[in-house]
């Protein structure tokens, strides 16, 4: 057994929001184990990635909304050639795009935990997985959002 | 008011590069690299570098106009441009930048150029070189998708997907710029032909993409020379003419985290019937075609959009046989292109269209008279351009 606890090794650049704190929300929403996108108050037209303003009625009243995480893959590949000396000789590991069917079928990144070498199909059903880097008190932890095949 | 477009407006009067070197082997600095393809533009069209009135760049050139006008004692500067975004996305758009500056009077003499020196600078293909990430990025890096090719492979699964394309309309377009190659003394990879067998056996970068699918890092530079066309016809060589450009990208086409809302596409669906339009041609007309290869599956993209044959009919029209010149229906990158003469952003197609049109390629198609350049499929804002012999227009 790998001592791995997470699908990709430690070591990848750690997501912080930005300067201007867009994206705080679905960070702090992760570490809670929920999955938060922005919603428009005014059209609620669901937006992802998030955006200062709502691409479809120009509002600035943007919220964020809880979603279930339930999802489809819309596209995917596997990863051979690695770019990054963390993922040096880690082997494959396979990336989706996965649309979310209950918020106007936005689309994520994320990875296909499991075996690596699965068959993977572009219109499977998937769930969303939680995994925490650190500790929940750790002020430099995060939580990324996986799927798998439901 | 005559209409709004640069169609026989402009000439391309010169093309120059430096030798074309691997990744990292060049022996002269970048800047040095950048003026040896400027002089040899000039000297190609037999017009003085002092003469020499603008400058048009894209992805970020570190070859500043006003240090180049400087180095090369011009008379003066009129035109100092970057095409923004897209990297290799705006080869073509910065030959249209350079084109519309002449037709309307901003400057008379200007040179299309790129440089790149990646030994000297940091590499394309690697990704994530920082501890923190933010924005876009950190919807994705942590995920271990960072390069190019990890960025792409996804929307070309998509697009193959939806219309059912295998890959061996890949294997036929990187086979295609492997053989062009092997008639180009300029290439890298002149000398090293690709099997089917090689291809075949190659290690997986990112599915659905192989090695060979996957284009070059090299060092070097490239140049053109652009006049308005009452001057081509003074000039040493051929007239190679201005027929149509188009830059941009469909709807929402940034929308982050891969949300285009046309996802499945090199993102020339709304730009392609804009070039055809200026150019006043059909892509029937189209005798030779330089396609930007990031990756294949953008090449094969990028030509079911810009009308040379259904997606649906790629497995029967994109192969190798077809591809080749001097015979084939829709030759393709003849020079060898970014997959193997070299990774000059794009640029060397640009040249190699000139060619083609002067009759002077190392894989000639025969009576060429319209040539289309695609830059850089499945970026944003990409581009594209026709350019003509005088008897087109």
């Amino acid at each position: 057994m790998s001592a791995r606890t997470t699908y990709l090794s430690e070591g990848l650049p750690r997501p912080v929001p930005e300067p201007d704190g867009l994206s705080a929300p679905y960070w702090e929403g992760t570490r809670r184990g929920e999955l938060r996108i922005q919603r428009c108050r005014g059209c609620r037209a669901w937006q992802w990635g998030p955006e200062w303003i709502c691409h479809r009625c120009l509002s600035f009243d943007l919220g964020w909304e809880t979603v279930d995480g339930r999802g489809v893959i819309y596209s995917w590949e596997r990863v051979w050639h690695p770019v990054h000396p963390a993922l040096k000789d880690a082997g494959p590991y396979v990336v989706v795009l996965v649309e979310l069917p209950h918020a106007d079928n936005v689309r994520m990144i994320g990875n296909l935990v499991g075996d690596p070498h699965q068959d993977v199909r572009s219109g499977a059903p998937v769930v969303a997985v939680f995994e925490d880097h650190g500790t929940p008190d750790d002020k430099n932890g995060y939580t990324l959002v996986h799927w798998r095949t439901a | 008011m005559s209409a709004r477009t640069l169609r026989g407006r402009v000439a391309v009067a010169g093309i120059g590069e430096t030798t074309y070197y691997k990744h990292g082997k060049s022996p002269d600095a970048e800047l040095k690299l950048a003026l040896q393809a400027i002089l040899r533009a000039c000297e190609d069209a037999g017009i003085s570098p002092r003469e020499i009135d603008g400058f048009a760049s894209y992805s970020n050139d570190r070859n500043d106009p006003s240090r180049l006008a400087a180095a090369l004692g011009t008379r003066e500067l009129r035109f100092s441009n970057m095409q923004w975004g897209g990297g290799g996305g705006g080869g073509a758009a910065a030959v249209g930048n350079a084109a519309a500056a002449i037709a309307t009077g901003m400057a008379d003499c200007v040179i299309v150029f790129r440089a790149l020196a990646q030994g000297q600078f940091a590499r394309f293909g690697l990704g994530g070189q920082t501890p923190t990430v933010s924005g876009e990025q950190a919807f994705t890096f942590p995920y271990g998708m960072m390069s190019p090719g990890q960025r792409y492979a996804m929307r070309a699964m998509r697009f193959m997907h939806e219309h059912g394309i295998g890959r061996e309309p890949l294997r036929a377009i990187a086979m295609a710029s492997y053989h062009h190659a092997q008639q180009n003394p300029r290439a890298v990879m002149h000398g090293r032909p690709l099997t089917e067998e090689m291809y075949d056996a190659s290690r997986w970068i990112v599915e659905p993409f192989r090695l060979f699918d996957c284009c070059l890092e090299n060092d070097g530079a490239a140049a053109l020379l652009l006049v308005p066309a009452e001057r081509a016809r003074d000039l040493r060589h051929r007239g190679v003419y201005m027929l149509g450009v188009a830059q941009g990208s469909e709807h929402r086409n940034a929308a982050p985290v891969h949300n285009a809302p046309l996802y499945g596409t090199s993102s020339f669906t709304s730009v392609a019937p804009h070039l055809y339009e200026m150019a006043g041609v059909a892509p029937a007309d189209v005798d030779v075609v330089q396609s930007y290869e990031n990756f294949t599956g953008g090449v094969l993209m990028s030509l079911v959009e810009h009308g040379l044959f259904r997606a649906e009919e790629a497995a029967e029209v994109c192969t190798l046989e077809n591809l080749l010149a001097p015979k084939g229906r829709l030759p393709l990158n003849t020079s060898g292109g970014n997959l193997a003469e070299c990774y000059m952003h794009g640029l060397e197609l640009q040249l190699e269209a000139v060619r083609q049109l002067r009759g002077e390629s190392p894989n000639q198609v025969p009576d060429a008279e319209v040539a289309m350049v695609c830059a850089g499929p499945m970026v944003t804002p990409v581009s594209s351009l026709i350019l003509g012999t005088e008897g087109v227009l």
